[in-house]
């Protein structure tokens, strides 16, 4: 099967997920007790973040193979993993205050948890706008990759921020007391759906974002041997 | 039903993001698609030594 029929199956399969998270999470989920309706939020709020865990942590996991074998490619994966990231992250910080609203009464507070969310959200800003003014340098490439390592090293630490200083922000998944903090089997069953939707997404959004900035290197390339053949033909 | 107006900007920012990021992803391909076949025509004209060269397009990111 080729890129482009990869990627169609991968975006049926993501909206069809997507369209069962969306029952589950109007339909089959009961209304949480003290929170009421808005604790929905929660269902797309989690996978967005671990979604844009695992970007981070790939764009390091690029970063590291890039500097070792310098191929292209691993740049490209890099850099799409890293803008694809910071999407989900944006939405993170985004429903976070939304949630935050009707619940703390505050659109925002520097709870620990949303401080260092904000930090690596800050770092993966700061490495998109360093690879657009580095352009398609070899250096800027390999500036990219440093950054992209030593900014994923904050994704542990947002994880482990609940459990490090004092904060409001919900411990769900793994609470303090061991276990997970959803009361009901139904909410486990819609989280994970959830959760499968948002990993087909990703990917999917990884493969277009790769397969263009594949494109933009091949077209680079052509250019340059265009440019080189042109000479060429000019001189003799 | 007390605070659904949160719950429906929450969940209609998230689309919004998401069809907006994949169509700026789609157009983008759009055009790279279009340039890449433009300079592999000028290509296949170079070697084959019809049409006059042009010069070399920078391509976009």
């Amino acid at each position: 099967m080729s890129g482009r029929g990869i990627r169609l199956w991968l975006g049926l399969v993501t909206l069809a997920l997507m369209l069962a998270a969306l029952y589950m999470i109007f339909v089959y989920v009961p209304t949480e007790a003290e929170q009421g309706i808005v604790q929905r939020i929660f269902y797309f709020h989690v996978p967005c973040a671990l979604v844009a865990f695992v970007a981070f942590a790939l764009v390091a996991i690029a970063g590291v193979f890039y500097l070792w074998l310098g191929q292209q490619v691993w740049d490209d994966l890099g850099y799409a993993a890293a803008e694809t990231g910071m999407v989900f992250c944006t939405l993170v910080l985004v429903t976070g205050s939304i949630w935050a609203k009707p619940i703390w009464g505050a659109w925002w507070t520097w709870d620990s948890r949303l401080t260092t969310t904000l930090i690596l959200w800050l770092l993966y800003g700061g490495y998109l706008m360093l690879r657009a003014m580095a352009g398609d340098s070899e250096q800027g490439a390999r500036f990219g990759a440093v950054v992209g390592i030593v900014a994923a090293l904050d994704v542990p630490i947002v994880i482990v921020s609940v459990r490090l200083w004092r904060t409001i922000h919900p411990a769900v998944l793994v609470t303090r007391q061991g276990g997970h903090g959803l009361e009901d089997p139904r909410m486990v069953a819609t989280l994970l759906v959830s959760l499968a939707a948002f990993t087909t997404l990703f990917i999917w959004i990884l493969c277009l974002r790769f397969a263009t900035l594949r494109m933009h290197t091949r077209l680079g390339a052509l250019a340059r041997s265009l440019a080189l053949a042109e000479a060429a033909a000019q001189d003799s | 039903m007390e605070n659904l107006s949160y719950l429906f900007v929450a969940y209609a920012i998230i689309f919004a993001v998401i069809f907006g990021y994949v169509i700026f992803i789609w157009r983008r391909q759009a055009v790279l698609e279009a340039e890449l076949r433009a300079m592999e025509a000028r290509m296949r004209a170079l070697e084959e030594g019809a049409g006059p060269p042009q010069p070399a397009a920078r391509p976009g990111s």
